[in-house]
């Protein structure tokens, strides 16, 4: 497997969170070379790059950024998704303390690019000592008058998996309630008060300094020709050695599971994977063996790579229970805007734990998949329609299981 | 009992407002400073926070009520948040909720903490403790006190 570090390449240096050494190890050297080009061609070459957002959902970066006015009597912001909240996923942490000013250096870019003067890093409650070292970086970095002309603000979430969904993100930001918004029929920015806003995930943007340094095609070096690039991968779950460890899209999992996991804890069998975070679905150990980590890979298996948040799971592991595990989950964190899924995913949620407890009958599967049924594509957000396809792929899948449980 | 944001929140505010489009924005840092400073969020709280936000105080209600991180009672035990979530489940959470029973603390249940790959995780007083064992957490809370 080709080793590649491009968002990970400081993460093994001592104290690479503090200015000074980040800058002895090349940070901020693309800042020079920046306004020597028209906003424009940044985001020329960020469409040529073939950037995707690396949030979960995968969609080109640079076509996001073109859709914010060079033009506007109103002020533009960039908002960095920093809710890191999908299960499996703990990617965006290791860049903000291991790395936060390859960030605000992508930040920079980016806020040139799109006109903006002032960005937002939106961080999940929970993440309150990692935010810490990002304020650190922060404030180092207005000192050394890095920034100043363009401000960047914290800003902590409080405890719901829903404001990582950009539009939730930014009722939010705005002081709401974590709604998600309709989304418009054309595309457009996002709105953040009435002013065009560019949301990103935190890895995009620390993509973007590399892109800058070495140019459109050294990033499509890496990948493959949909996919470019690389991803901070990670496993979690019945591996020997979990972790986040950055590669190009394209890998083979098992060789990426093998490689950089050790394989599997204690010498045991795999079972299944979660390929991306737990809202991508679940595949057996036999597809895990045939599927190589990019974003047409897994679609053309029904699931998605999301996050790249893999959870591994060993022989012994019991899916009805996985599942039940999963639907508290999304019971929990529904934001409860759209009925179908406010009421759905406890209905399903009570439905598979009648099932783990042994009470259920075979009526209950088909009532559970008929709820899935009734959750999908009935609400503003894709929140109700992601637990439709976890409980869709687990019962496709792992059937046998449920039904030997009734 | 009436609610004051002390100095220090005071400068706070007033240096925050100028950093975003709207003060309704501040209705989260502000539920913040109230949690640090207070402990919880009291209806009082909520009242000056509306006027701060320039926001009806039933939306600022709503808004606290929505987000699991903040509280609306006080409490005198310490609050220890537990990831019940998959890889923490898959990882031994379970014993870390057994473990916790043992010891006088108020156990949240909570969802993904986002430390997966160092499961299974508690959070006290906003710091993550990794890659738990019942005697790690023993001497975990026992050094609490």
């Amino acid at each position: 497997m080709r080793e590649v570090a491009i968002v990970s390449r400081k993460f093994a240096v001592e104290n690479s969170h503090t200015l000074s050494v980040a800058q002895a190890h090349g940070a901020y050297k693309t800042l020079e070379k920046l306004h020597t080009l028209a906003p424009l061609e940044i985001i020329e070459i960020i469409k040529e790059s073939g950037l995707r957002g690396k949030g979960g959902g995968g969609a080109p970066a640079g076509a996001k950024w073109a859709l914010m006015p060079q033009e506007s009597e109103r002020p533009s912001f960039v908002v960095i998704n920093c809710d890191e909240s999908e299960p499996g996923t703990f990617k965006d942490r290791q860049i903000i303390t291991k790395d936060p000013h390859l960030l605000i250096e992508g930040i920079l870019i980016t806020c040139y690019a799109v006109k903006a003067k002032h960005a937002y890093v939106y961080i999940r409650g929970e993440y309150a000592q990692y935010q810490d070292v990002l304020q650190g970086a922060v404030d180092e970095a207005y000192v050394a008058g890095i920034l100043g002309e363009v401000d960047v603000t914290l800003h902590r979430g409080a405890g719901a998996y829903i404001c990582g969904e950009k539009s939730a993100l930014l009722e939010s930001l705005e002081g709401k309630r974590g709604h998600p918004r309709l989304k418009p029929k054309q595309p457009e920015p996002e709105w953040y008060f009435g002013n065009p806003t560019l949301v990103n995930n935190v890895e995009t943007i620390a993509s973007v300094p590399f892109i800058m340094e070495h140019g459109a095609a050294a990033y499509r070096a890496y990948g493959t020709e949909k996919s470019p690039g690389t991803l901070l991968f990670a496993m979690s779950g019945h591996v020997e050695k979990p972790g986040v460890y950055e590669a190009e899209f394209g890998v083979s999992m098992m060789d990426y599971i093998n490689h950089y996991g050790g394989g599997m804890k204690n010498g045991k069998k795999l079972k299944a994977v979660i390929p991306g975070g737990a809202s991508t679905g679940v595949m057996t150990a036999a597809e895990a063996d045939n599927v190589q980590l990019d974003y047409e890979s897994l679609r053309s298996m029904g699931l998605s790579l999301g996050t790249g948040g893999m959870i591994v799971m060993d022989e012994d592991t019991c899916m009805v229970s996985v599942l039940k595990n999963l639907l508290e989950f999304y019971h929990e964190e529904s934001c409860g805007q759209c009925t179908p899924c406010r009421e759905g995913t406890g209905w399903v949620d009570k439905l598979v734990g009648k099932i783990l407890d042994k009470r259920g009958s075979s009526e209950d599967i088909d009532k559970l998949l008929e709820v899935a049924e009734t959750m999908n594509g009935k609400t503003i957000c894709v929140f109700a329609p992601a637990v439709s396809a976890v409980i869709v792929s687990f019962l496709s899948r792992f059937r046998d299981e449920f039904e030997a449980a009734l | 009992m009436s609610f004051c944001f002390n100095d220090a929140n005071v400068a706070k505010i007033e240096a925050l407002k100028k950093r975003y489009p709207s003060a309704q924005a501040l209705s989260l840092p502000c539920l913040w400073m109230v949690q640090y400073q207070e402990g919880y969020i009291s209806l009082d709280a909520i009242d000056v926070i509306a006027e701060v936000t320039d926001t009806p105080a039933m939306e600022i209600y709503r808004v606290a009520t929505f987000y699991t991180m903040f509280h609306l009672e006080p409490t005198t035990q310490k609050r220890v948040l537990v990831c019940k979530t998959l890889s923490c489940k898959l990882c031994g959470s379970d014993a870390v909720l057994e473990q916790l029973k043992k010891h006088d603390v108020l156990v949240e249940h909570v969802e993904c903490l986002g430390s997966c790959g160092t499961a299974p995780v508690m959070q006290i007083d906003d710091v993550n403790y990794e890659n738990l064992t019942p005697t790690k957490v023993d001497a975990i809370v026992e050094g609490l006190r």
